[in-house]
């Protein structure tokens, strides 16, 4: 299998040994290179998202979505973000300017810093630390910060209500989050993000088939806990237009506005892209031990099965989306605290008895 | 609404249940043909518009072109919003010397119409009638004034449009031809 190392470390020789550059230029031109790849990956797959939800939303709802603006309504989402830039920005009159400045931001670092522990493919992860899962969920609750600050910021009721209902449903979604995150690493026995993908490669390995029961369940609770984090879909009481007008971007216009809906379809595409890399194989292909079937598997690039997996995550959390109706702030806390809580943990009790005896796969 | 008197697992259970019927149900949407219209792309090709669909009011003629009203204004007296104004005037038989109601002007003012078909209710003569003509609009409000008795109605702008156009096919839609 192509292993992306080979490209990153010729590119480093390059810098250093043919160009002869010290320490500190190569590493910065590494870094301001990765980091233009990451933004500008982030850009595009904002738009092929939202893109994607247009349509999909359409195509529930027995529509055919956006048509006019080039064939199949393709432009249409390249017009709207066009029309956001050159938008004004304007702020109310009594909002708090810093933090209404600074919330959008808080919100954006946090995606874009969950969004850089995903692995593309072999070899080609940009944050790998030992403690890879672990910081990801820490990253990501930098976003509930922006959320809460952003109502606050606003002055408007209507925007703290939300920012409360935010904050409350995000820190209690963290929980089975990261519950169902321990029960794979307990399963892989290492919480670094390029450990846990090289774990699921070969035949029949991935978690969700290697640790059967225990992983379907938290494979499933981690969809739940995912959408709820993402302020999405049953769960977007955040937001609730048909009584908080927009939430907590209510009074946000042009790119403020544009970060927010940015941050939104990005936790959608993080959350499935991490659903993807601990319990579908990450980029590691589809091998099902038959010699012949496994080499041609093999030859798909990994950044092919990455996205084309967490996509089809994507499309099943869109499905989930466009079917249920909202839920109520005291439902979703039950949910997740009588339900969804107890679930992950005796789901946790359980994983740790199967490693424990070898009954995995 | 049923009972809830479920167990904590008992609820679960119909609560996945309930949740797999909705899944269900919008993965079979999103498979049906879609009902779109592509409108003004399929106006002459594709394009169905029940015939009983109210575009605009029209006088009902023979086949002679003659109309059959007879400017008693209960169409007027019906309108809501009056968007009908009839003008009439009084003409001698010259054979039998009776003075009868003439019709002179039947002024119909699309741009009021709430298209509530009470004037067509009303009517005790058969002599108006609705058609699904819809593509009404024009640039000028004046030009919404119509004149009933005046013109001689032939048919929408698009051909077949009376009888509903093209067979109603949904999931046909048709993004090029014009």
């Amino acid at each position: 299998m192509f292993d992306f190392s080979n490209v990153t470390i010729w590119f480093d020789a390059l810098l250093r040994q043919t160009l002869g550059l010290g320490d500190f230029w190569s590493i910065l031109i590494e870094c301001i290179l990765v980091g233009v790849l990451i933004l500008a990956g982030y850009a595009i797959l904002a738009i092929c998202l939202i893109f994607m939800e247009r349509k999909v939303c359409a195509y529930f709802q027995c529509r055919l979505g956006p048509m006019r603006v080039g064939p199949w309504g393709i432009f249409q989402v390249f017009a709207d973000v066009l029309k956001m830039l050159i938008k004004e920005i304007f702020t109310v009159d009594k909002a708090d300017k810093l933090l209404y400045f600074v919330a959008p931001f808080l919100v954006i670092i946090a995606s874009v810093g969950t969004f850089s522990f995903l692995p593309w493919n072999n070899g080609a992860e940009v944050l790998n630390f030992n403690v890879g899962v672990f910081l990801l969920t820490a990253v990501s609750s930098i976003g509930v910060v922006g959320i809460f600050l952003a109502g606050w910021a606003s002055n408007n009721k209507y925007s703290v209500v939300s920012a409360m209902r935010g904050a409350v449903q995000l820190i209690s979604y963290e929980m089975s989050l990261g519950l169902c995150l321990i029960t794979a690493v307990i399963l892989t026995g290492t919480m670094q993000v390029s450990g846990i993908v090289e774990a699921q490669v070969g035949p029949w390995n991935w978690l969700i088939f290697k640790g059967h029961v225990p992983a379907i369940i938290a494979f499933l609770v981690f969809l739940v806990a995912g959408n709820a984090e993402a302020n999405r879909g049953p769960f977007d009481l955040a937001e609730a237009e048909s009584e908080l007008t927009a939430g907590y971007h209510t009074e946000y216009s042009g790119m403020g506005f544009g970060f927010y809906y940015l941050a939104e379809y990005l936790n959608l595409f993080v959350v499935s892209g991490i659903a993807t890399t601990v319990f579908l194989g990450g980029w590691a292909p589809v091998n099902i031990g038959i010699e012949g079937f496994d080499g041609i598997m093999n030859l798909i690039p990994g950044i092919v099965w990455f996205l084309g997996k967490t996509f089809a995550v994507v499309w099943l959390l869109m499905w989930v989306r466009w079917t249920f109706p909202r839920l109520r702030i005291d439902q979703i806390l039950k949910l997740e605290w009588k339900y969804l809580m107890p679930l992950c943990l005796i789901n946790l009790v359980l994983m740790t008895i199967i490693v424990a005896f070898g009954w995995h796969f | 609404m049923e009972d809830n008197n479920k167990s904590y697992f008992g609820e679960i259970g119909s609560a996945v249940k309930t949740l797999a019927i909705g899944m269900k149900t919008t993965l079979t949407e999103y498979f049906t043909k879609k009902s779109t219209e592509q409108y003004p792309e399929n106006r002459k090709t594709t394009l169905h518009v029940s015939a009983r669909h109210r575009g605009r009011l029209v006088f009902s003629r023979d086949e002679n072109q003659n109309y059959k009203c007879v400017g008693c204004t209960l169409c007027e007296k019906a309108c809501p919003n009056d968007s009908i104004k009839i003008l009439t005037e009084m003409v001698e038989d010259p054979e039998t010397g009776k003075k009868k109601r003439k019709l002179v002007d039947y002024q119909y003012d699309l741009g009021d119409c709430m298209f509530c078909e009470l004037c067509v209710n009303a009517c005790n003569f058969d002599a108006i009638h609705f058609t699904n003509d819809f593509e009404n609009s024009v640039f000028d409000r004046d030009k919404l004034v119509l004149h009933l008795d005046k013109e001689v109605y032939t048919g929408g702008s698009l051909p077949n449009l009376i009888d509903g156009g093209a067979p109603l096919e949904i999931g046909k839609f048709n993004t090029k031809t014009k």
